[in-house]
Parts: C-alpha cells; structure tokens; sequence
C-alpha cells in the first residue's frame, strides 16, 4: 500500500480540533458509503463567520487527517466562503493523498456541507 | 524533521504471518549458490552437477521432513504459485472427469482467486462457510461432492483467524470418494506437525518466507500419480511440471529453513502459544469492548486476532507503528477493494467489527519483553482513538 504524506501523518499524529462543540450553530454527520466510516463536524458560527469548528471521526489516517485539516481550514471563513472548500482544496492542503484514498476526503466535505445546511436549518427557524 | 517525531527507537515486529525475517544460517546457507556453486543444474559439466547435487540435497530435506518422496515436490516461486499451480493444474488435468471444485470462504486469495478464474473459464466452484470459529465442517464438505467434482482444496490454517482446519477428516472423505484433495499449508508448514501421509492431502502448498526463509521461493506437494497440466512451458525442469532454471540460492534457504525448524519446531510452538495466550488475556483485561476473533485453542501458535469496538484498524496500525509496533488489520481501509476482510465477515462479524480488527502475529524472534510492552501501549492507542470516535460517544449517552 502507499504510504501517507508528511503533512498528512502530522495531523494524524496530532488531529487538531477533536472533539464536541456544546451548543453548536451546526452539526453534521456523514457515513461514508464506500468503506463505512463515519465523520461528525461540529460548527460554531456568529455573523455569517464561523467561529469554531470541532470533529469526531471513525475512520482511516486519512479520514482523521482530512477532518484535521477542514476544520482548520473553516475556521475564521464565512458561510460562503465555506461553502467553496472542496475536498480537493482539502487533499493540497495536506499535500495529496494516496488515489485509493481520496474517498476519505469526499468525506470531509460532505461532514461540512451537511454542517452548514443544518445551520442554515436552525438558523432559518429561528427567524 | 521527520525523523525526531519518533522519540523511541524501538521497534516490535509482530506481523510473522505477512513474512518472517530470514535466519541468519539461512542467509549463510545460501551464500555460496550466488557466485561460487552457480552453475545451471540442467548442464553435464562439474558446475552443473554442483548445483544439482545441492538441489537434491534440498528437496530430499524437505520431502523427509514432509513424510514425501523427493520426486513429489516441485520447487516455485512461493506459495502462490504452489496454489495457483495445484487449483488451475489439476483443473484442466481432470476435465474430462468433471468440472466441480470444493473449497472454503476463507482461503487466502491465491487460492479464491484461482477459483475465480476456473469459473470464468466454465468451472463450477462450492464455496463452503464456516462456523463461528471459522472452521469449515467435514459435513458440509461430504454434502457438497457431486458426481462432477474433481478437487477439493481447503487450507490447512488461515492467515488471518489462524483456525486449524480438521484436515484429516475432510481429506479421508475426498479419498472415499477418489477426489483429489489439495491444502494450503502456507501458515503451518514447520510451523506445527506436517505430515502428507498423517494428513492424507493429495497435493499441498508451502512457502520459505513464512518460516524464517527466503522470499521468492516456495513448493508444492504432488503425490504421486496426481496429474496436473503444467502452467508454463519451458525447459525440462522439475519433472515438465514446471519450467524454468531453478532458484537454487532459495531452494538451498529454504531447505536451511526447514532443518531449522525441524530443531527447534517443539519449543517453539510452546513459547508461541504461550506469548498468544498472554497478548490475548491481556488485551481482553486491559481494553474493555474488546473481543478475540477466531477459535480460543484450536488455532495457530502465534495468531492473535481482536475486535476493539468503536474504532478502525487502520488508525490503530498507524498509531501503533509511531509507538514501533507492526501489526495488521482486516479493516476495509487498508484493503484497495476497500471491502473488510472477507474472512472476519465470513466467521459473520458484523461491518464494524471486522473494521475495528487487529491480528498480532508473534514469531521466533518475539520476547515476552515485547508482549509486556504491547499491553502498556495499546490500551493508550484505544483511548486516544476512542476519543475521537463518533461511535464511542454515542455509547457514554
Ligand atoms: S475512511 Fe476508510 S479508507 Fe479512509
């Protein structure tokens, strides 16, 4: 099998960000169809900006790496700057991926896409 | 920089059922066969016939050592071939006796692959299940023979469980009935007592690289009278059962190998079984959820095989290399179909669980020092991971 990258095995070895938000503005929770592992990102969001960003993931070094490094990419963006990160913006950031493994980065972008649509969700029946 | 990430420099191999270390007096035993005793053992001349005469030497260690003859073992590249060779070979020799073959769901994939193959090309191929222990029932076995089946092949351990396989039994129903019966014996050969007589098998695979030899080179048991239909063509090589000019560095490793296994093969199997039992007790004490996959005594000396619910294998093979500590998984992350291991869902682990296995496989060179060491680190590894995982904090609510 190919091995990871540098930066990938540094955020393996230090993911940053783990954990739950309490309260949080939105959460989202994507499986991954293709080998089954599950992220959960947790967003923190105050005018239009997210302010924090927290993850649980079951996965691969690659899948822990990815959600590493997209909650370090939210942070500070707006909504709709968000909204733009790809998953390949995701994998550069981490200096590539393995090809067999560019389905866990799927993975991150999905976990962001559906954590905005729920704040959009509450944030719309609130008004 | 990279480099002073890793603070600790020792480093714990515990993956002796991918492939072993070469022995030393195996690397010495086949010093001689590169540049010195080179000659092709096909030619009339001194330098041939040196080489020819160390060939039969080999093949004569390994036969007895078998309870063979000479003349019913062919050398390969490894145990592979030896599977590819013995399913295809004896295939397309018996066709015109039938087209059924028998054969589990857990093989290794040199020998599923093969059926595979032998189905696309108009074979009709049984695979049997297993029970819980992943042991294949001599039952099922009888039940499944029709009048068109012309090979058994059921491995005599698994790679990755380590079930011993109740062989004999399933070997004296396909003499009953005159079907020729092949094992995989890649994991047990000098491993545990192997013995093609006591065993009864027909044809039966073996591999230098899982007991202390060489890559690249392997053998495969042929009894007598079985006949195969050869895979490559070539020189005369091997009896016409397999051409081209013979490895004899590896084949001289590979018979070291197994004289040195001859030695120590009784001690042996008892340190072994003893570190397994104490990696597996420890591991179930120490890390709550977790559970052992496979039979608990009818299974290989040095195979551990666990479950640690709520977190995936492949994150724990990584954190446990950056602590020096090489193991594996049959998690789906770590295999290009990106499908668990077909074993642990056969012995019907559930998804997750086969997801969240690790297999330790503990060899001739393992110490009790680094079994002790594997218990201190792993229960940190799980509760790293734990953390981090969606599943587990599902379970504390
Ligand atoms: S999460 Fe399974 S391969 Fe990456």
């Amino acid at each position: 099998m190919e091995g990871y990258s540098t930066k990938v095995m540094e955020h393996f070895r230090n993911p940053r960000n783990v954990g739950k938000i309490e309260n949080p503005d939105g959460v989202g929770h994507v499986g991954n169809p293709v080998c089954g592992d599950i992220m959960e990102l947790y967003i923190k969001v105050k005018d239009d900006i997210i302010t924090d960003a927290k993850f649980k993931t079951f996965g691969c070094g690659a899948a822990i790496a990815t959600s590493s490094m997209v909650t370090e990419l939210v942070k500070g963006k707006s909504i709709n700057e968000a909204l733009t990160i790809s998953n390949k913006a995701v994998t550069e950031a981490l200096g590539g991926l393995p090809s067999i493994k560019m389905h866990c980065s799927v993975l991150a972008e999905e976990a962001l896409k559906s954590a905005i649509d729920d704040y959009f969700k509450n944030h719309r029946s609130r008004e | 920089m990279e480099k002073t990430c890793y603070k600790q420099n020792r480093r714990i191999y515990l993956d002796y059922a991918a492939t072993t270390p070469c022995d030393l007096q195996v690397v010495e035993a086949m010093q001689p066969y590169f540049s010195k005793i080179f000659g092709n053992p096909s030619t009339l001349y001194s330098f041939g016939q040196e080489a020819r005469r160390a060939m039969r030497e080999a093949r004569g260690k390994i036969a007895e050592f078998l309870g063979a003859s000479p003349e019913e073992i062919i050398f390969t590249s490894g145990g592979t071939e030896s599977n590819n060779t013995a399913l295809k070979g004896v295939a397309y020799a018996g066709r015109n006796k039938g087209n059924h073959i028998i054969t589990s769901s857990i093989e290794h994939h040199s020998v599923s692959e093969s059926c595979k193959f032998l189905e696309k090309e108009g074979f009709k191929v049984t695979y049997l299940t297993v029970d819980e222990y992943g042991l294949v029932n001599p039952q099922d076995v009888k039940e499944a023979i029709t009048d068109k089946t012309i090979l058994i092949s059921i491995m005599h351990a698994n790679n990755e469980i380590g079930a011993i396989q109740p062989i004999k039994d399933i070997a004296s129903i396909a003499r009953e009935k005159e079907i020729y019966f092949h094992t995989d014996s890649v994991q047990t050969f000098a491993h545990i007592p192997v013995n093609v007589n006591d065993l009864g098998v027909d044809l039966l695979s073996m591999s230098a690289h899982k007991l202390y030899g060489p890559k690249g080179i392997g053998a495969l048991y042929i009894k007598k009278g079985v006949k195969i239909t050869p895979f490559m063509q070539g020189g005369d090589q091997e009896k016409r059962k397999r051409a081209s000019t013979e490895n004899i560095a590896g084949i001289a490793g590979f018979a070291k190998a197994v004289e040195l296994a001859k030695e120590k093969m009784g001690n042996e199997e008892k340190k072994l079984t003893f570190l397994r039992d104490k990696l597996i007790k420890g591991i179930l004490e120490k890390v709550e959820h977790s559970r052992l996959n496979g039979h608990p005594a009818q299974r290989l000396p040095g195979n551990v095989n666990v479950s640690i619910e709520y977190i995936e294998g492949e994150s724990m093979v990584l954190n446990l290399d950056m602590k020096g500590i090489a193991c594996s998984t049959g998690s789906a992350c770590t295999s290009s179909s990106l499908e668990p291991s077909h074993v642990l869902l056969a012995i019907g682990l559930p998804h997750e669980l086969a997801h969240s296995s690790l297999r330790f496989t503990i060899g001739r060179f393992t110490k009790e020092e680094d079994i002790d060491y594997v218990l201190e680190v792993l229960p940190e590894v799980v509760k790293k991971l734990r953390s981090m995982s969606p599943l587990y904090g599902e379970k504390e609510k």
